[in-house]
């Protein structure tokens, strides 16, 4: 896709940086224990049922290359039943958000909570949760998978939509009431169109970010069961098991072809498709191309299937029309406001309850040395967080700043760098690791940089988008008066740049607490090699089955995370925009 | 109101018509006033008035889009308690859907009524043709220029066959040349009763496009809005721009329009009192340069707005504010659509630039009662700085936040230019000290 769509889209707030106030109000902390009890219920729940997993009669996945493709297509097919689940979910529960103050109350909060909670911490619930709904079956198991996959991807999306719908043009708003378009008509013909950009772009991001949990979720150990689906991330787990370097290199490569295929037949052509929808009253200069959309749109058949599917869907769109008594205006009433307060009562007393189960169910297992123990290894995760994007931003600003400012450079390398945030950095652990063991490194520090092996990029092509949409008349400027090369950088680009900066890291930071879970320990055979850190914590717990540790473990990195987004992050983002933004 | 009301109901009949906007808590701020109106078959009634003065909010009453606070509103008879059908509206941003081709877009309110494909697109087809679209169906918005998506917009209007057609401000988005052309087309459609409408009622602020194109025109003042004349315009059409009569007419609604408002204290003519005057937002510059205008060969210190306005193809609502600003600040009086420079203000088109900022600053502190009494807060203060906050307070007591705000804004840039104090956007702090 071209720079320009890059550099509008990494406009669409990455977080729920959007119409909120900044400060963390009482309503994050009712819904963050609202959150954190459901996890102990579920916890709880599985605990009951002491029964061990049913013993799944998988075809076992061999290490023959004649299958790859077969497990490349399953591995496929979870990431898009995914991302399906996640825009079903987009549209009903973002739509409710904004269209009901109450569940708006509730839902934004709890988004905005739970996409800080690391995922992969998540998955042990999920995987008992599942193989207990469907004992005995492998849908138990391929459920848990495409649910963990979409608890990386829903919330992003969700939150985007939502703040399209919260932002649609005032005129389009009239002339949408004024014609009495049904509620079901405006959704296609208005709501859905305008948040199209938005939606799109965070789907793509959801979808890039997936082929990393896709990959970690297929093999997960749970207590004494072990549940392999096949798969990609099944083979990599196998193929560490077995040592095997050339399974390993296979793995890496499958994935590549499959990430490539994905971003050539799919990621291009759909954002070539929605340039449409951008809500620009002007033609804009440079548009994204891709040569699939391209082809597609030439060819008959290609036409005749598309002009089916939209003339269906406007007929869907139609169908549904019954020229419907026109809303009348909502009298404000002061019902309103009771029912309100009701509302807030109703929720202040489940948050009451949960504190008092969550409290009841760590108490029952943990002592506070525990919650001591959790907090200091999520110190040291921090440490570690903080230190690899600081490097990180020190090598790939520079690098990102010099590829942007060149749009030929530019043309090559922001493909790639998005292909290399796509790519799961996962994959290549195995390789990381058998360095790490070759050469006898300390893990507390060589593991580390697995965390941002994946998330690094994100950096990258926000700086280059950022480079690439800087004013040509502020450079010519800046040579004009011949400003020096440390004034340059401290004056002119770094301020320029700086709130798609701060998107990139934001994005990365995040990305890599997540990531931590699987970096901090890291086997290859018989070889364990862990680091200390929360995310070590929590993949140890998860392995042992020890369900109140998992809990605690992810109400602390969650913690960590809303912290740090609340007190760094959001302020970061909202100076950006106020002094930085360009036009 | 009128003595030729006819035995069937009106297309439109409001009656004692008000609207408040309601803020959180600082108090109410009246958007209408007791607005009486009556809109009958084949006539193009203009509303006529300031940005501010309500007459767009009124528009939108009238759709169904909002209800008024108090006061009646009927169409053809039956009270308006949701989007009427009976009218169709035109907007000034055009309001089109942009991932919709012209075609679509023309066809989305017979959508909405549930109207099958073909006659929709027949429908649809007409309507283009009409307004002279053809050959453009299948474009996309931003294809197009501004002139021909406010043809979509009105052919989006027509095809739903409205009995009125409501119009905000359509022409005022548009080029000097776009705006006339599409005016003259639309008037000989409706000359030529080729629309399928009975009446128009538009909302403007420019004074000739009014003249040039309405039956009546309700003059509106601002804040509250309410109806200060009604005018009828007999001349017969097509009108031209330069006839006497014409120029007599436009003349006359100026001077209505600048007339200082009777047995009032208030000097210049904004909104509220002392601190809570509303102040627009004028660059120094601007003003500055309409005072060395005025000074000039051949005004020598007193010109005729239309005159400037037409000479510089600037509108009301572009001239209005500066004029009045200098009003307040008593380097000029506006009255009678004159403006004549005071004394001060003869001497400030004269003077240098140091000069000018002395006199600037004297006068700012002197009239603009926002300005003096930072000015004292900030002599009295033992460090000599003040948050704006405590100001923004201030004045969110009697106006609208966005009010305070423009309000605020406009005393900052008159005073960094006057040098009488100065203010830190990043920490929001009023100070004596300048920058050195």
């Amino acid at each position: 896709m071209s720079i320009r769509a890059v550099a509008n889209n990494a406009r669409s707030l990455p977080l729920g940086l959007g119409p909120r106030g900044l400060l963390p109000n009482l309503y994050d902390v009712i819904i963050f224990i609202l959150i954190a009890a459901a996890f102990v219920a579920v916890a709880h729940g599985i605990r009951e049922m002491e029964t061990p997993l049913a013993k799944l009669d998988l075809a076992p996945v061999t290490l023959d290359p004649a299958h790859l493709p077969e497990y490349a297509l399953r591995t496929t097919l979870r990431m898009f039943a995914a991302i399906l689940a996640s825009l079903l979910f987009t549209f009903v529960v973002a739509t409710l958000a904004a269209k009901s103050r109450k569940a708006e109350l509730v839902i934004i909060p709890a988004l905005d909570i739970l996409q800080s909670v690391p995922v992969l911490g998540f998955l042990t619930f999920t995987v008992a949760f599942f193989m207990r709904v469907f004992p005995g079956s492998e849908l138990g198991a391929e459920c848990a998978a495409i649910f963990a996959i979409f608890t990386s991807q829903a919330w992003n999306m969700c939150f985007s939509f939502y703040q399209s719908l919260r932002t649609i043009p005032a005129d389009l708003d009239e002339v949408s009431r004024h014609f009495r378009q049904s509620g079901w008509l405006r959704f296609w013909r208005l709501e859905v169109p305008f948040a199209a950009p938005g939606l799109i772009w965070n789907t793509m991001m959801s979808m890039s970010g997936g082929w990393f949990f896709v990959v970690a979720s297929e093999a997960i150990t749970v207590g004494d069961t072990t549940v392999k689906l096949p798969g990609i991330g099944s083979w990599l787990a196998l193929a560490i098991e077995r040592q095997d370097v050339k399974a390993v290199g296979l793995a890496v490569a499958t994935m590549g072809v499959v990430i490539l295929a994905y971003d050539q037949l799919l990621f291009r052509p759909i954002v070539a498709w929605a340039d449409k929808f951008r809500f620009e009253q002007t033609a804009a200069r440079d548009r994204p191309k891709s040569w699939v959309y391209d082809v597609a749109r030439r060819t008959r058949l290609v036409r005749v299937v598309f002009g089916t599917v939209s003339s269906a869907t406007a007929y869907l769109a139609l169908t549904r029309v019954h020229p419907r008594a026109p809303t009348r205006w909502a009298t404000p009433s002061a019902g309103r406001g009771i029912a309100d307060a009701l509302w807030i009562a109703v929720v202040l007393a489940a948050a009451g309850y949960a504190l008092w189960l969550v409290v009841g169910y760590v108490r029952a297992s943990l002592g506070i040395d525990d919650a001591l123990t959790a907090l200091w290894c999520g110190f040291l995760t921090l440490v570690r967080v903080v230190v690899l994007i600081a490097i990180a931003s020190a090598i790939w600003v520079p690098i990102g700043v010099t590829i942007g400012l060149r749009p030929r450079a530019a043309q090559w390398a922001q493909p790639i760098a998005q292909f290399l945030a796509a790519f799961p950095a996962n994959v290549l652990f195995p390789i990381a690791v058998a360095g790490i063991v070759t050469f006898r490194l300390d893990p507390n520090i060589w593991l580390s940089p697995l965390m941002v092996l994946g998330t690094q990029w994100y950096i990258l092509f926000n700086v280059i988008a950022g480079a690439s949409a800087f004013p040509t008349d502020l450079r010519e400027a800046s040579t004009i008066y011949g400003l020096r090369s440390a004034q340059w950088w401290r004056k002119v680009i770094l301020p320029g740049i700086f709130p798609y900066y701060v998107t990139g890291a934001l994005t990365a930071s995040g990305g890599s607490w997540n990531a931590s879970i699987v970096a901090e320990v890291a086997n290859w055979g018989d070889i364990k090699l862990k680091a200390v850190g929360l995310g070590a914590y929590i993949a140890q717990a998860t392995e042992a089955g020890d369900y109140p540790r998992v809990v605690l473990g992810i109400g602390v990195m969650s913690l960590f995370v809303v912290v740090i987004n609340r007190l760094l992050w959001r302020p970061l983002y909202r100076f950006a925009e106020r002094r930085f933004r360009l036009n | 109101m009128d003595v030729l009301a006819t035995t069937t109901a009106p297309l439109v009949e409001i009656g004692h018509l008000s609207h408040v906007y309601r803020q959180g808590g600082a108090g109410d701020h009246p958007v209408l006033d007791d607005v009486n109106l009556t809109l009958r078959d084949n006539e193009i009634v203009a509303l006529l008035g300031r940005s501010g003065c309500g007459k767009s909010t009124l528009l939108r009453i009238i759709a169904g889009l909002m209800p008024a606070t108090s006061g009646s509103v009927a169409i053809e008879g039956g009270p308006v308690t949701a989007p009427a059908p009976q009218v169709a509206m035109v907007f000034q941003s055009f309001a089109l859907f942009p991932w919709l081709t012209v075609l679509e877009n023309v066809e989305i309110g017979l959508e909405a009524q549930g109207i099958g494909l073909d006659e929709r697109r027949q429908r649809a087809l007409a309507a283009i043709d009409l307004i002279g679209l053809d050959g453009y169906e299948s474009a996309f918005p931003k294809e197009l220029s501004g002139g021909m998506r406010q043809r979509v917009g009105l052919a989006r209007a027509l095809v739903v066959h409205p009995k009125v057609l409501l119009m905000d401000e359509p022409f005022s988005a548009l080029d000097v040349l776009t705006a006339e052309t599409l005016r003259t087309d639309l008037l000989d459609l409706w000359c030529e009763g080729r629309m399928p409408i009975h009446s128009i009622l538009m909302v403007t602020h420019n004074i000739e496009e009014a003249v040039l194109m309405c039956d009546r025109i309700l003059v509106f003042s601002s804040n509250p809005g309410r109806i200060l004349a009604e005018i009828k315009v007999d001349l017969p059409q097509p009108r031209n721009r330069l006839e006497p009569n014409f120029r007599a007419l436009v003349d006359d609604i100026y001077a209505r329009m600048t007339a200082r408002p009777t047995g009032k204290v208030s000097h210049g003519v904004f909104p509220g009192t002392g601190i809570s005057m509303v102040l627009p937002r004028v660059s120094p510059n601007r003003l500055a340069g309409l005072m060395e205008l005025v000074a000039a060969e051949p005004n020598n210190g007193r010109a005729d707005l239309p005159e400037i306005a037409g000479d510089f193809l600037m509108e009301v609502d572009d001239l209005f504010p500066v004029a009045e600003t200098l009003q307040l600040l008593r380097f000029a009086e506006v009255e009678h659509g004159d403006i004549r420079l005071t004394e001060a203000g003869k001497r400030f088109a004269r003077a240098e630039p140091d000069e000018r900022k002395r006199m600037f600053a004297q006068h700012l502190v002197t009239y603009v009662p926002l300005a003096g009494h930072i000015k004292r807060v900030l002599d009295e203060r033992a460090g000599h700085r003040a948050p704006a906050s405590r100001f923004r307070d201030e004045l969110e007591d009697s106006m609208s936040e966005e009010q305070a705000d423009h309000t605020l804004r406009a005393v900052i840039s008159w005073a960094r230019y006057a040098e009488v104090f100065a203010y830190d956007e990043d920490s929001g702090v009023f100070s004596l000290e300048n920058p050195s």
